[in-house]
């Protein structure tokens, strides 16, 4: 495997290999709590937050974790600092808190984050793995904030508690509801992969302008 | 990709999976002892700091929703409800937290204007947590809030988000009774149960009249006492009992009721 410049390990989770949008993980919480944009972004600076500490203490304390016991090392480590937002969320906004309800608590087993610790900041040095976290972190909350703008637009008609559709509008209720995160999701996948191939696409037709007779040609 | 760094590599070039490279069980319950024992301290810290918040935040909650079905009372005291009826003082061995509670509103001459008594039954989704203010003179309500449901937005959230529906338990004669829509015939104790959140409002409805069955006659006979507004936490309080209540609106509030 090529090594990476630091730049590719915090650009790379942003867009490229966005958690939700390409590797599809954490669709547990993206599909749940995108109700709303405070909801969605609440959710995403808490997972931002449980990510870049667990791979800042998975990453320093590397050398003393035994690869025996290191999952449950890294759970213990999430775990805790699952349990730290879960608080800090109840203390400071406690009606996010009630809204989040159960899934601050399944950030635990968001495989998202442990596949960080597991992949990435268990072979790397602290300052790789950070930037990669916080790459990671922020694709995360990016993927959260579409869905949660496209949700709440089509499903209560506004973005942070504003109406932005007006009176007349007719909330699509179905969009809050669980069919809407699936909804949604299908289709910010479905033009996620329309631009990706189109960039493919794109990429062929300037290195052979005149076609080819096969399709063995790789981009 | 196996990470061993703490073992020391044994001479004689051996592969990584021979079992001269395994670690110690030992070290491996360490390893984990150690972390799990830190993680508790880090959570112990951080909950002592925002536990007092949370309590704050609760009983915040609890006293605007008393208030909010009362009609603004000046001041309310908490009632623990024991088996031998209402008391101002809580029973030995009870957790004054969790204890069962009423509260007990009063205007500002000192007189009682209702109590605001707490349920909690399965609805559609969820248990559906409310409170209710209940005037036991004419066994009329004075007002219902939900707390707490989970209920289906766009429908069975209509019992806290359709204010026609919250206003008609205002001055209902309770037992209260469900009519479908368009049925009722103007009786008090009638309730336009929501279309499309049946489930949801029958249960509004079954919690109210579930607790003043139960609570009913214990309210009457306290009611019966002609309480008075405990006067406000003056200097100190003489009396050793005194101490946790009254509850002021001003003071402390109240705890979680349910």
């Amino acid at each position: 495997m090529r090594e990476t410049t630091p730049r590719e390990d915090l650009i790379r989770g942003i867009w490229k290999e966005n958690p939700v949008l390409v590797q599809l993980l954490g669709l547990c919480p993206a599909l749940a709590v995108t109700n709303t944009v405070p909801n969605a972004i609440a959710m995403g600076l808490a997972t931002f937050f449980v990510l870049t500490g667990s791979s800042l203490l998975v990453s320093l304390f590397k050398n003393w974790i035994p690869s025996e016991v290191r999952i449950s090392a890294y759970i213990l480590i999430i775990a805790t600092f699952v349990t730290i937002a879960d608080l800090v969320l109840a203390a400071v906004v406690p009606l996010i808190h009630k809204e989040l309800g159960a899934f601050i608590a399944l950030i635990v087993v968001n495989c998202m984050i442990l596949g960080r610790q597991e992949a990435f900041a268990s072979k790397r040095p602290v300052g790789r793995s950070l930037l990669d976290a916080v790459g990671t972190g922020t694709g995360f909350m990016i993927a959260m904030l579409m869905m949660g703008t496209f949700r709440e637009v089509l499903g209560s008609g506004s973005i942070m508690g504003y109406s932005v559709l007006g009176e007349n509008f007719e909330p699509w209720i179905v969009m809050i509801l669980p069919p809407g995160g699936f909804l949604t999701l299908g289709f910010i996948l479905l033009a996620f992969g329309w631009w990706k191939e189109r960039q493919t696409e794109t990429i062929r037709v300037r290195q052979w302008p005149h076609g080819v007779a096969s399709g063995e040609e790789v981009a | 990709m196996k990470d061993l760094p703490t073992v020391p590599a044994d001479a004689g070039g051996d592969s990584p999976a021979s079992p001269s490279n395994q670690v110690a069980p030992g070290k491996l319950m360490a390893t984990l002892g150690i972390a799990g024992a830190l993680a508790g301290l880090v959570i112990v810290l951080v909950f002592e700091w925002a536990d007092p918040q949370i309590q704050a935040h609760r009983a915040a909650a609890l006293r605007a929703a008393v208030l909010e079905v009362l009609s603004e009372p000046v001041s309310y005291q908490s009632l623990y409800v024991t088996p031998s009826g209402l008391s101002a003082t809580a029973p030995e061995g009870v957790d004054t937290v969790t204890a069962e509670k009423v509260f007990l509103g009063f205007d500002e001459a000192g007189d009682p204007v209702g109590y605001a008594v707490t349920g909690a039954e399965p609805g559609f989704q969820d248990f559906i947590h409310l409170i209710f203010g209940y005037d036991p003179a004419g066994g009329t309500l004075l007002g219902m809030l939900v707390l707490e449901s989970k209920e289906t937005p766009g429908l069975g959230d209509k019992i806290f988000k359709d204010m026609n529906f919250v206003d008609e338990f205002r001055g209902a004669e309770t037992p209260i009774v469900g009519v479908k829509q368009g049925r009722a015939t103007g009786a008090a104790d009638e309730i336009d149960m929501i279309t499309g959140a049946t489930i949801s409002s029958r249960t509004v409805i079954e919690i109210i009249n579930h607790r003043v069955e139960a609570l009913g006659a214990d309210l009457e006979e306290h009611a019966a006492t002609s309480p008075r507004a405990p006067a406000r936490p003056e200097p100190v309080p003489v009396d050793g009992a005194a101490e946790a209540d009254p509850v002021d609106v001003t003071a402390e509030g109240g705890e979680e009721g349910s």
